[in-house]
């Protein structure tokens, strides 16, 4: 055994495993403390808006959801073609593990718009550029899990998800930049890296801790769901064996 | 602070079943999925062992 820490130490299944298994409950910590503290703010400390009343305050959830639909969609395309390229098990693996999590992250940004459209619209849905591309977005998560799902042989399975997600992912710029190609009724970006933010200062804190208690969550569900699949593929192998006798039931 | 009483913070202006509407939806879903991936995971430990060699 090579006693030096090595970068790709971390891309063995094993190691990732153990690795994920200690953080996750921290993650969830991480998660419900930045959310309490979020929601606090938003609700108890940012003032009403002007033009939209109370009903602005789904922002603090909605913004979060779609960055997080995206990230998460960019995060599987790049672990999929990883895996793809380099016949990395793992990442083939963790893409697998995040399609879930960024499906419900895109329906979540989709239902959350269409609580916030309703009364500022006066629509539940318009087939706006960025909803209709973030829509898109949704299928081809599902496509994703459809396609992984329909495949029996695992790595074949692998390797038709990560063609189907690279391509996917030329929809993700399509998304953000919707709202400046097109003449939508979405509004702009809310946040811009090049203008001075348009938002009270208490909203945008409101919003960026609930996007970083969004991330630790997703973090957290998408390491249980790729310990899972670890499992599932390497239950033949010495270290499972060893794993399963030498903890205690409840404990792995 | 916003607001004088709970039915006011309730109400949210008469913006209530959607602002509401739309928390409650993510709140359910946050709860649902930790438990679906350790029900998951518990269950891939469970299989794993009923496969496992008989012990020696």
């Amino acid at each position: 055994m090579n006693k030096l820490p090595r970068f790709f130490t971390f891309a063995a299944p094993s190691r990732f495993y153990r690795l994920a298994g200690l953080t996750v409950p921290w993650l969830y910590a991480v998660s419900v403390l930045l959310a309490l503290a979020g929601l606090y703010m938003g609700f108890f400390v940012a003032p009403v808006d002007a033009t939209q009343g109370n009903a602005y305050r789904i922002i603090f959830i909605h913004v979060p959801a779609a960055w997080m639909s995206m990230v998460l969609y960019m995060a599987m395309a790049g672990w999929a073609a990883v895996g793809w390229a380099f016949n990395a098990r793992l990442a083939s693996m963790v893409a697998r593990s995040l399609a879930p999590t960024g499906a419900a992250f895109a329906f979540l940004a989709l239902w959350t718009g269409a609580f916030w459209g309703k009364p500022t619209w006066g629509a539940w849905w318009v087939w706006d550029a960025r909803l209709t591309s973030e829509l898109i977005l949704l299928f081809l998560y599902l496509g994703f899990i459809a396609l992984v799902e329909a495949i029996d042989d695992t790595r074949r399975a692998d390797h038709a998800g990560a063609l189907l997600a690279v391509i996917g992912a030329v929809n993700v710029p399509i998304i953000y930049f919707s709202v400046y190609w097109w003449n939508t009724l979405h509004q702009g970006a809310t946040i811009s890296m090049t203008a001075a933010p348009k938002m009270a200062s208490t909203m945008l804190t409101s919003m960026l801790l609930m996007t970083l208690s969004f991330w630790a969550y997703a973090f957290a569900v998408v390491f249980v769901r790729t310990r899972a699949l670890v499992i599932d593929r390497e239950r033949g192998t010495e270290w499972v064996h060893h794993l399963l006798q030498n903890e205690p039931k409840a404990r792995v | 602070m916003n607001w004088n009483s709970a039915s006011e913070f309730f109400y949210m202006g008469g913006y209530g079943l959607y602002v509401w509407g739309s928390y409650a939806v993510t709140a359910a879903w946050m709860l649902f999925e930790p438990w679906q991936v350790r029900r998951r995971h518990q269950q891939a430990l469970r299989q794993a062992r009923e496969l496992q060699p008989q012990d020696d």
